[in-house]
């Protein structure tokens, strides 16, 4: 038997698709730029047009992330973004543990998905860290970028510029290899594309 | 100490008089030893005679038939500012080093007023005092440059013998360096009144023309203009051969990139630590900047290629027992 339970209303979905795109291409023009060669031997594309792509999707996710805080704010979805102390590392090490061996001998997930736990204790900590810690670096990192003169120019004797640049992409490569996680774990539902047709008609389905 | 000061000036001058009482080279070494100003100059009193009228902004003219005397304005390309002067490269100079005696007449003669000014290799062509600076490349670089074509054009027009200073060899900060060198450049480019003394070319618009660079303040105030606009010399300092606008670099890679030609441009004195193999790459350009693509860390690099490739190596891993368990 197959249970659906509507986890995903449509703001969510559209958010999401719309996040998704944008963070894909400014991986792709972020890299593009750091690894620039003087030849463009190394460029995926053109350095200005690179700059162009990832200065206008980056303002296009900075809306897209406060519509996503005001969803939240607005919604009871923030509720699945809440950790609980109690068995915090209990419950993250359980969740670990069923991926790394649990699930091989087909064991029951610890953690099954309900109305109120829409994340397991593993997605809860990684998207917590994601969304309200990592995007608001890269959001205000990318914006003293993008408008230099805003910058503190010496910082104990080393270029703001620099510190803020090298927060950026720290920050845009711990968020790259998230979203790599991100995806082959969304691979992990019934059927290897049963999570995202979740992610597109908004229902949650699994075998019971 | 001042007396002591000028007495070492005098002991080290190296005085070179040519036919036409020609410019006193002085030992570049000894002079920068000196501290500049009025007080160390030993020609200074000489000098007011000239400086008593183009040190200011008015001169009088007197008719000593009639008694008459009125106040005229000095024109700007005869207008010496003092400060500017003895706080400029010749500023241990007298007038007449390079200008004739026969200035000393007044009203200065028609023949001595339309005298042929010197240039910088009457004085500093080959000479072995400044072989280390290479003029005579800079001369060469100069007359394949586009302002060579300009007539009317000399190595004054940027470089004002009685207020340049050499800025970038001694440069303490960076951004002065830039604002002084780039002002050099807006004197004719962003001054209509000055450009169209030059040439009959429309007005350019230096904002609206530069409209295409991201972050245009950022780069005005972090690179010079010469950086886009002169082809690279790798033998001398500082590149004079002016390009034609179409040639000007615009491919942000060429300064964005390991290869930056930054470094072969305005970092060039301070390029110790070139092209590092640990550390930043191009690490000299982060004391004053950070250029995006030219500034790389090849720890983190390393790093991140290490946390990627394990990334992909875990799901690898995960994703085989998957299949071969069915789960």
């Amino acid at each position: 038997m197959t249970r659906r339970l509507y986890l995903y209303p449509v703001w969510i979905r559209i958010w999401h698709v719309i996040n998704a795109i944008l963070f894909l291409i400014l991986i792709f023009t972020g890299v593009s730029m750091q690894f620039a060669g003087s030849g463009g031997e190394f460029s995926l594309i053109r350095f200005d047009q690179a700059v162009a792509w990832h200065n206008v999707s980056a303002i296009i996710l900075t809306f897209n992330y406060v519509v996503f805080i005001i969803g939240n704010v607005a919604t009871t979805n923030s509720r699945h973004y809440r950790i609980k102390k109690e068995n915090f590392w209990a419950d993250l090490f359980a969740q670990l543990k069923f991926y790394a061996f649990g699930m091989f001998k087909k064991e029951k997930h610890p953690f099954p998905v309900t109305y109120e736990q829409k994340f397991n204790p593993l997605q809860k900590i990684s998207y917590v860290l994601a969304m309200y810690v990592g995007m608001p670096v890269l959001i205000i990192t990318g914006f003293g970028l993008l408008f230099p003169e805003i910058l503190v120019q010496q910082f104990f004797g080393v270029s703001g510029l620099l510190i803020t640049d090298i927060l950026h992409i720290t920050m845009g490569f711990i968020l790259s290899v998230f979203m790599l996680i991100h995806i082959y774990t969304c691979t992990l539902g019934d059927k290897p594309a049963t999570l995202f047709k979740s992610m597109i008609s908004g229902y949650h389905e699994e075998h019971e | 100490m001042k007396i002591a000061l000028a007495l070492i000036a005098s002991f080290f001058s190296v005085v070179l008089i040519t036919e036409n009482n020609g410019p006193v080279l002085q030992d570049p070494d000894q002079v920068l030893q000196i501290q500049k100003g009025i007080d160390n100059n030993l020609f200074a009193e000489d000098n007011e005679k000239c400086l008593v009228c183009h040190g200011e902004p008015y001169f009088e003219l007197a008719d000593t038939a009639t008694g008459v005397i009125r106040n005229r304005l000095m024109c700007d390309d005869y207008h010496v500012d003092r400060d500017e002067f003895y706080q400029s490269n010749h500023w241990s100079f007298a007038c007449t080093d390079c200008h004739s005696y026969d200035f000393e007449i007044f009203p200065h003669p028609v023949s001595t007023r339309l005298e042929e000014p010197y240039h910088c290799n009457d004085c500093h062509g080959y000479d072995e005092q400044y072989a280390r600076y290479q003029f005579e490349e800079i001369q060469i670089e100069y007359e394949e440059s586009v302002h060579a074509e300009i007539d009317g054009f000399s190595c004054w027009k940027c470089h004002d013998p009685h207020s340049y200073e050499i800025n970038i060899r001694n440069s303490t900060s960076l951004g002065k360096t830039i604002l002084y060198d780039n002002n050099i450049c807006l004197e004719c480019h962003a001054n209509f009144d000055n450009f169209q003394l030059l040439t009959d070319k429309e007005e350019i618009k230096v904002i609206d023309s530069h409209g295409w660079l991201p972050n245009q303040s950022a780069h005005f105030t972090s690179v010079r203009c010469i950086e886009c606009h002169t082809g690279i010399n790798e033998s001398i300092l500082v590149a004079h051969k002016l390009l034609p606008k179409d040639k000007a670099v615009k491919r942000c890679t060429e300064c964005h990139s390991s290869e930056s030609r930054l470094l072969a441009t305005l970092y060039k004195f301070q390029s110790k630590e070139f092209r590092a193999d640990v550390g930043f790459i191009n690490g000299i350009i982060l004391n004053q900047s950070y250029v995006i693509g030219a500034n790389r860390n090849i720890i983190l690099n390393v790093l991140s290629f290490i946390i990627f490739a394990g990334v992909i190596l875990v799901i690898v891993v995960h994703l085989f027992f998957r299949i071969i368990r069915r789960a």
